[in-house]
């Protein structure tokens, strides 16, 4: 982005009204707003009495404060953002500052990683902090696997819980029915919600935007519904339970002879397989970020790409929509299945509950607060998402408030989300780079 | 010029649900020629070039490149037999850079490594500016810069019969000049067969060995540019005041 005159930041100031009068005028009718909607809301509570009367007493205190709250917010806010500036402003930043913001941003990665790595071995103790890890880095592979196809193929899918559920399920019945071991199920889950993710793309591929979110959905619910359902398949409501826990290729983390821990003649502690546990999704993770890095630099993930932005340009090049969009909706159920594998397996019982369409729905917050498309910005939004909402857990029924607040503000400051902006993959050999404010305009 | 067309079209017939766009259009190109394609908004022009490519489907009538029919061929393997489009309002991938949007163009055809960056070299030497601008996203190019990059990554497809459509369209008239003139040296260095869709009459003409006007969906005038420039109701219709001048 280039960087505007002073005289052009003072005039888009100007024009966005900085004067206290606009901001004044704008609380007044923000609180006039509240006490309408709050009135009858807040102002009045109504609840039926001993014998089903009806009994009411008014709350004024809390309706003021309520509009109280709402006035200097908006104050508070308008301040906020005339300090900050929405996305098209730029404030005048030392070019110290914005260089080590740089090189902190390329740092942020590899820290990010080798800390990942080190969880376990610096909160041992604490096993909540460890199952947390766990469920952040699960929340992590579904965000790069839907990544792939919402992020990258631009594909908006709102039921990519079905590939979950699909995944879950099939390690879950394939390892209590035949007593398969998690290593041979994982690729197996992993196919099969790659073949579910085919079949619903035959549907859905001449449809594109608000008719594929609305088409994806349904298909979520239906595998759900399917699932409740089948009871002589699935238990129905019931669930799957005794489900195997994973070995580390063939020996068992448990407390017996032929365990881990005796085999190591260490003593044994629960913590082995949450730690084991940790690093099984760890590494699942990394290999859906890898494949995807990989296949970006491909032709069939530029294919994705260019798919995204303009699919008749890209049928006019000779690219197969079809395929490509196929070959999407397999890749991101592939994962989505491993991710579901390795959640049966963590868990030991699996129910259509874990199933619903809150978690498509989380799971495509993750990636669209990410930044559509970028990895790193798919990992810190599934920190902040589901951190997020274990941070704060003390704050009770307000959790919900207070997350919608940061989702509103981040929506205001990064409407591209975190990392908005997309690393090149193709670099030529012989290409000279010339900064772009060096080329005159217009030669 | 007796050679055999490189693309042969034959009473095409193509339509929009009830509306017909083209009612019975002939037309051909012989390799090495550079082929204008004139008339006003609405006449068909673009729906032609769509109908080559499949999209919408000919309802009668043939199309033939060099030899084979391919009226019926999937959209996507019409262009791997290596005939290019840069389309009508260029339709670059805004949010890819420069270099990827090049590489997209030779993606879908089989293309060796060696193979690809002669295209590149090629390409480069037509347009210098894409070279400046390799890791620019495609979208912040200017008008000209991005109908630069159309044309490119056509031309990575290494095309026998490269099309476009209305590769002026929104530019100044300077570097509308650039663009005709990379066509010429195109045209004259490498051989390479174009069709040229334009409102544009009097430069594409100029340009052209060869043109067609087309009125509702039919072709009502062919010729030589030079004869068709000289023709008192083109000269009425397309070149002095009116549209498309």
């Amino acid at each position: 982005m280039t960087t505007p005159a002073p005289a052009a930041t003072a005039a888009v100031a100007a024009k966005r009204g900085l004067g206290a009068a606009f901001i004044f005028k704008k609380a007044l009718i923000s609180a006039l707003v509240a006490l309408v909607l709050f009135s009858l809301m807040i102002g009045v509570r109504t609840e039926a009495g001993p014998e089903g009367q009806l009994i009411y007493w008014t709350r004024f205190g809390d309706l003021g404060a309520m509009v109280a709250t709402v006035f200097f917010g908006s104050i508070a806010i308008e301040l906020l953002r005339q300090w900050w500036g929405p996305i098209e402003t730029v404030r005048v930043i030392p070019p110290r500052v914005t260089s080590s913001l740089a090189l902190a941003r390329r740092a942020i990665a590899p820290i990010l990683l080798i800390f990942t790595f080190l969880v376990p071995v610096i909160f041992y103790d604490q096993r909540y902090i460890l199952d947390l890890g766990i469920l952040v880095l699960t929340y992590v592979m579904l965000g790069w696997g839907l990544n792939v196809v919402v992020g990258l193929a631009g594909l908006l899918d709102l039921g990519y819980v079905a590939f979950y559920a699909v995944g879950a399920y099939s390690y879950a019945l394939l390892a209590t029915n035949f007593d398969l071991s998690f290593w041979v199920c994982l690729p197996l889950a992993g196919i099969l919600a790659a073949f579910w993710g085919v079949l619903l793309g035959f549907p859905v591929l001449r449809l594109r935007g608000d008719y594929l979110a609305i088409v994806t959905l349904a298909f979520g619910e239906i595998i759900r519904l399917v699932i409740i359902n089948w009871q002589s398949l699935t238990g129905g409501p019931n669930g799957i339970s005794g489900i195997p826990r994973p070995s580390l290729f063939g020996i068992p983390l448990s407390n017996t002879d032929d365990g881990l821990a005796a085999l190591l003649g260490i003593e044994y502690s629960p913590t082995h397989r949450i730690v084991f546990l940790f690093y099984l999704i760890l590494a699942l993770a990394l290999l859906t970020n890898w494949v995807t890095i990989r296949l970006r630099r491909l032709p069939i993930g530029r294919a994705w790409e260019a798919l995204r932005e303009d699919e008749v340009a890209c049928r006019a090049l000779g690219i197969n929509t079809t395929t490509t969009k196929l070959t999407a909706f397999a890749t991101g159920a592939m994962f989505g299945g491993f991710a579901g594998a390795f959640f049966a397996t963590r868990q030991g019982f699996i129910s259509p509950e874990s199933f619903t369409f809150q978690e498509s729905a989380l799971v495509l917050a993750i990636v669209v607060l990410g930044g559509m498309g970028s990895q790193l910005g798919v990992a810190l939004a599934a920190l902040a998402m589901i951190g997020g909402f274990e941070l704060f857990r003390g704050l009770d029924q307000y959790r919900m408030l207070v997350f919608g607040v940061a989702m509103v503000l981040l929506m205001i400051w990064r409407p591209r989300g975190l990392i908005g902006h997309r690393a090149p993959t193709v670099f030529l050999e012989h290409s000279q780079t010339i900064s772009s404010d060096l080329v005159k305009e217009g030669r | 010029m007796s050679a055999a067309p490189l693309l042969a079209i034959k009473g095409l017939r193509a339509s929009y649900g009830k509306i017909e766009a083209l009612k019975g259009v002939d037309l051909d190109i012989k390799p090495g020629e550079i082929v204008a394609l004139i008339g006003a908004n609405g006449a068909g022009k673009s729906t032609l070039m769509m109908t080559i490519f499949g999209k919408p489907r000919a309802r009668a009538g043939s199309i033939e490149f060099d030899g084979t029919d391919i009226t019926e061929v999937p959209t996507h393997q019409i262009a791997r037999l290596r005939i290019a489009q840069a389309p009508e309002g260029r339709r670059i991938f805004p949010r890819m850079s420069v270099a990827e949007n090049l590489q997209m163009g030779a993606d879908a055809t089989d293309s060796t490594e060696a193979e690809r960056s002669t295209s590149l070299e090629r390409v480069f030497k037509l347009f210098p500016r894409l070279q400046e601008r390799l890791t620019q996203r495609g979208g912040t190019l200017s008008g000209g810069e991005q109908q630069m990059l159309a044309i490119g990554r056509a031309l990575m497809s290494r095309p026998r019969l490269l099309l476009l459509d209305e590769p002026s369209l929104g530019l100044a008239p300077l570097i509308a000049r650039q663009i005709f003139e990379a066509i010429r040296t195109l045209n004259k260095q490498d051989g390479l067969t174009v069709l040229i869709v334009e409102q544009n009459a009097n430069h594409a003409l100029r340009l052209a060995h060869r043109g067609y006007v087309m009125v509702n969906g039919l072709i009502t005038l062919s010729g030589s540019g030079s004869e068709l420039l000289q023709r008192p109701e083109i000269r009425s219709a397309y070149l002095e005041g009116g549209r498309g001048g």
